[in-house]
């Protein structure tokens, strides 16, 4: 076998992808059909609540063309981070849609599933044998942030993916994993070069991203040789440039030369990029560099409170002139009203003075004619969030600052009723890396047929 | 006189690098102004830590990727994405001050 060939469909499983360019890329004749859905992207909040970001009608129409498709040709289907963020429940939503799939479609199949949770206890004895190491900057981790934690998952290198492909699967659902190993697998278990396969698998995860114009919803071909890897978009709107693909290495990334990952890290130093012709580039001298103790990123969240906000728009001048001390005023009055809530916090965020960049926004003045004002309240319980994000919202409403003109109400409601009730709220509780002895052990492989 | 960096890069963008960095990029729009601005030092650590005020410490990456004609700053984030006083969970936003930036050049 002298390449393996792999059909990323889209950038995340759920962003769609033009049949045209799907059509394109099977005439290429694949080895493959693979799709990573996850990202830490959308926030704690997915992988702490166990639900997806992307939807379930979008992803069962992803998913059915792409299985359907495999099984007809025979070459497997991979996807990798079920769900978006590759828990448990994460990865049953994706199996439910599949027997949906299949169903639907009479199809019949052989399905290899990888769980990618980890038991809070046996990261708990992790941590406290020191193998649980947080990744810089995220901080260390307390033993009430491991055993909080809703759902704890680990990102899968490429080897659990080999032993399902072993298996002989048509389909394989993964876990939380790597981003690139749902398509280094193939090329890796066929004897391919790791650091040129995960690197062509860092690019593909994102699909048709690394061209230009760049898209989150369009096909990518990926081709593995001997010594290099070759990048094609299948949409003729579409180029893959020597630029357009190294700039990609830049995205999401901290040093574009070195990618750490389960196992080791790719080594970009000395890559080469050669435009082939409009549609290819080709990418040699990515090396893998192997590490010791064989780590795995663990990412979990867990529930800090429950959220109420609030949405008001502001256009007098002088209430806007007045903006720090009223909200200072409003804050002052909440706390004095309710000095036995503890554990609240109200927050306001103000846009058009620095409700997008926060502390680290430069422009202190404010130049607009109209704010609008988000009262932000997180409390232990939905019913003290209510309260609070009500009562500072009354209170604000007829706050009575120096130089008021307009004595009828201070905010504009866009909405009744104006308040909304968010439910809980989740913070990462670990972005650490831990130490294993088996990058296979800890994601349990189980196989059914449908 | 001075050279607005948006005259000399046709990419500049932020994005989190995970939930614990944002991370900057600036493709700068040939070889030779990339080469220019690398010579010049136009973005340092310094540079970063200035523009968003706060310590060099916090700029935990600044790298010269030569393959696509860019520079690129790590700061370490006010917060992780998504804590309770977040205001940008992608971290897509936080460019702007980079589209201020001027030079004497």
């Amino acid at each position: 076998m002298n390449e393996i060939k792999i059909l990323s469909t889209t950038a995340i499983l759920g962003y769609g992808f033009p049949m045209a360019s799907f059509e394109a890329g099977m005439a290429h004749h694949p080895d493959c059909i693979a799709v990573d859905a996850g990202s830490t992207d959308p926030g704690p909040y997915y992988l702490g609540a166990g639900v997806s970001f992307t939807d379930r009608f979008a992803v069962k129409r992803d998913l059915g063309i792409m299985i359907g498709a495999g099984i007809e040709h025979h070459i497997p289907v991979l996807v990798g981070s079920a769900g978006g963020s590759g828990a448990k429940p994460h990865l049953e939503w994706t199996l439910d849609i599949i027997r949906e799939i299949a169903l639907e479609q009479g199809l019949h199949f052989r399905m290899a599933v990888i769980t990618a949770d980890f038991d809070p206890k046996e990261v708990l004895a992790a941590h406290r044998a020191g193998k649980l190491k947080p990744l810089h900057p995220a901080p260390e981790a307390t033993e009430d942030d491991i055993l909080q934690s809703t759902h704890i998952v680990g990102q899968m290198g490429v080897e659990p993916y080999l032993e399902a492909l072993k298996t002989g699967a048509d389909v394989i659902v993964a876990g939380r994993a790597y981003d690139p190993a749902v398509f280094a697998a193939l090329p890796i278990l066929k004897g391919f070069d790791k650091g040129l396969s995960l690197h062509c698998g860092k690019i593909l995860e994102c699909a048709a991203i690394a061209s230009t114009p760049g898209s989150g919803s369009d096909c990518m071909l990926g081709t593995i040789t001997k010594d290099s890897f070759i990048l094609q978009t299948l949409n003729p709107i579409r180029r893959c440039t020597t630029l357009s693909v190294s700039a990609h290495t830049l995205y999401e990334k901290t040093d574009p030369y070195v990618l750490p990952g389960p196992g080791g890290t790719i080594d970009l130093h000395d890559c080469v990029f050669t435009q082939l012709d409009e549609q290819r580039v080709e990418v040699k001298g990515s090396r893998f560099i192997p590490s010791d103790p064989y780590t795995i990123k663990l990412e979990a969240a867990k529930v800090v409170g429950y959220r109420t906000v609030s949405l008001a728009g502001v256009r007098d001048p002088f209430f806007i002139q007045k903006i720090d001390d009223i909200l200072a005023g409003v804050t002052q009055r909440v706390n004095d009203n309710f000095k036995t809530l503890k554990d609240y916090h109200l927050n306001f965020k103000v846009y058009g003075r620095d409700g997008v960049m926060g502390a680290l926004e430069p422009q202190k003045t404010i130049t607009s004619h109209e704010l609008a004002i988000v009262i932000d309240a997180v409390a232990p319980t939905q019913d003290i969030a209510n309260t609070i994000c009500s009562f500072a919202r009354s209170t604000m409403l007829h706050y009575g600052y120096e130089g008021r003109i307009a004595t009828a109400g201070n905010l504009a409601f866009p909405y009744s009723p104006s308040d909304f009730k968010v439910g809980p709220v989740y913070n990462f509780s670990l972005y650490h890396l831990l130490a294993v002895s088996d990058p296979v052990a800890p994601f349990k492989l189980s196989l059914m047929t449908l | 006189m001075k050279t607005k960096l948006t005259s000399l890069a046709k990419v500049i963008r932020s994005k989190n690098s995970g939930p614990y960095e944002i991370t900057f990029d600036v493709i700068f729009k040939d070889q030779s102004t990339y080469e220019m601005a690398v010579a010049r030092q136009l973005i340092t650590r310094s540079t970063i830590a200035k523009l968003y005020h706060i310590p060099e410490t916090d700029v935990i990456a600044l790298v010269h990727f030569k393959p696509a004609n860019a520079i690129k700053a790590t700061i370490i984030r006010p917060m992780a994405s998504g804590d309770i006083r977040e205001t940008d969970v992608y971290g897509a936003q936080q460019h702007a001050p980079l589209l201020d930036l001027e030079f004497d050049i």
